[in-house]
């Protein structure tokens, strides 16, 4: 089954900037797994280091909740869109602070294209 | 739907300039005397007057929302006036809620524009919210977006939600009796450093604009109890292909604010449960640093030193002090191109991102890397005052 994955903003960096992804999938777990095996620098963003999905992150089959169906094991048909929902903060925007910015637990620095890089 | 309001709009009257200011939506059925009178006795609180909060407030002032309160503690800066519309330039220094005040009270003299210069927090949303009827959420960090969320169940006060990110948005009515709240759709909040914020990458000035009216919508169909508010629906508005999707948000039953057996019945430490963490060191504080003055010195000297500029290409565009561009994402992959024996500073806008960077080399093995303090904007503020700051 083909099925569309809908890249939120805030991750497309870690998706070669696609916005849509299209994976060979029979539900929503193989799903994402296509999805992180083309885009390695994702699966941190969806996945724990115990292979959770993040609980910040939210799955959509179509326009419903992936916990509310069969969670990662929902079936997938032809043409059904799978959205990452992540939570985003932006409103008011400030500039942020330093020393509210702190990198968990990574080495790897984490691609930033922001011109005041800080805050969250 | 019911009133929304503990004022009864039997107890407000529109004086006769009031009706005529008010005659668009008068003649309208779906507002009509009653409506506009509900407008009056309501009382809606805007948390920041900043992107979304400029919009928002400006239109719920011109329809007549009788009451507007608005909390904000921070101060106009040049750069929010690409998108904080409700600022002009003459605003630049002052607080946002003078600026913010001034506009709405000439917009509109009839409100009672209620300030608070002060941060929400736990100690004091409470009482807050006790006073108004709905509360708008506009902030700008996810440890506001809980407190305000959380403030709202225990208050019961809807919480009309919108949030922005680079030219994506979301908006949604959170906290009603029979709809989910923030933390149904996100029980808990990413890490720190985790998920880029608005202020990484920018924001569409206009998209503030966009999702702060669909809001400012929201609040006035809850006065009114017209139309199909976004409870229960996450609305998604990417500007850039102009869609708008929608998803379903269901009220969690063991939501531990909202759900039947709630844990959560006072308002917590909400910068501990969001893992920020006030005495946190940067990183740029533990690597080696170089000062401006010194990397000016040994260019001009013609020293053999590698300048590193991690930035993004369109930065790189803005200004420059010819550095090897290498963005801080691609650095591992391109680390190789890079010679170790060399003396290398690296820089980028501020020098967070090139601490990082610094970090990252000296990990891999580079010991003759050094960090830019203060980044290109220092370079622009003591070495040569031509170059634009951005």
């Amino acid at each position: 089954m083909t099925t569309k994955i809908h890249i939120p903003t805030p991750l497309r960096q870690y998706a070669d900037k696609s916005a849509t992804v299209e994976v060979s999938a029979g539900t929503v777990a193989d799903a994402l797994s296509g999805l992180v095996n083309k885009h390695p620098d994702l699966r941190r963003h969806l996945y724990t280091d115990e292979g959770k999905l993040r609980a910040f992150v939210n799955v959509y089959l179509n326009d419903e909740d992936i916990r509310y169906l069969e969670k990662e094991a929902t079936r997938v048909n032809d043409g059904d869109n799978i959205s990452i929902v992540p939570s985003i903060a932006g409103g008011s925007a400030d500039l942020p602070q330093d020393s509210r910015n702190a990198e968990l637990n990574c080495a790897r620095p984490v691609r930033c294209c922001c011109p005041a890089c800080c805050r969250l | 739907m019911a009133t929304i309001t503990d004022v009864k709009p039997e107890a407000v009257t529109l004086s006769n300039d009031e009706v005529l200011r008010y005659s668009r939506h008068l003649i309208m059925p779906e507002v009509g005397m009653e409506g506009q009178l509900k407008l009056k006795a309501a009382r809606v609180l805007c948390i920041g007057a900043g992107g979304l909060g400029s919009p928002l407030a400006l239109y719920l002032g011109a329809a007549g929302v009788g009451t507007i309160g608005i909390v904000d503690f921070d101060v106009v800066d040049y750069t929010n006036l690409q998108r904080q519309i409700i600022h002009s330039t003459a605003d630049v220094g002052r607080k946002k809620l003078d600026s913010a005040a001034e506009k709405l009270k000439a917009i509109n003299p009839f409100l009672n524009l209620r300030k608070f210069e002060t941060r929400l927090t736990s100690e004091n949303a409470l009482e807050l919210f006790s006073e108004f009827d709905i509360i708008a959420d506009g902030t700008d960090n996810f440890p506001t977006r809980y407190l305000v969320n959380d403030a709202c169940v225990i208050t019961g006060k809807p919480n009309v939600y919108g949030s922005i990110f680079r030219f994506e948005g979301q908006a949604s009515v959170f906290a009603t009796e029979q709809g989910p709240c923030y933390r149904c759709l996100y029980p808990e909040p990413p890490p720190p450093g985790l998920v880029p914020s608005c202020a990484e990458g920018g924001v569409l000035g206009i998209l503030p604009g966009l999702v702060g009216i669909i809001q400012a919508t929201e609040v006035i169909k809850l006065i009114l109890g017209k139309g199909d508010p976004l409870i229960g629906r996450l609305l998604l508005v990417d500007a850039l292909g102009m869609k708008f999707r929608e998803l379903k948000l269901r009220k969690n039953p063991d939501c531990p604010v909202c759900g039947k057996n709630p844990t959560i019945t006072k308002l917590i430490d909400y910068n501990e449960f969001c893992g920020i963490r006030g005495e946190e060191t940067p990183v740029g504080a533990t690597v080696p640093e170089m000062q401006v003055e010194e990397l000016k010195q040994k260019l001009d000297a013609g020293e053999d030193i590698f300048v590193l500029d991690v930035r993004e290409p369109h930065e790189y565009q803005i200004c420059n002090i010819n550095g090897q561009l290498i963005p801080l994402g691609d650095l591992p992959k391109r680390v190789h191109e890079l010679d170790s024996s060399r003396e290398i500073v690296a820089h980028c806008r501020s020098g967070v991102r090139s601490a990082k960077a610094v970090d990252f080399l000296r990990q891999a093995g580079f010991h003759k890397v050094r960090n830019l303090a203060g980044g290109i904007l220092a370079w622009a503020d003591r070495v040569d005052p031509k170059m634009p700051k951005y």
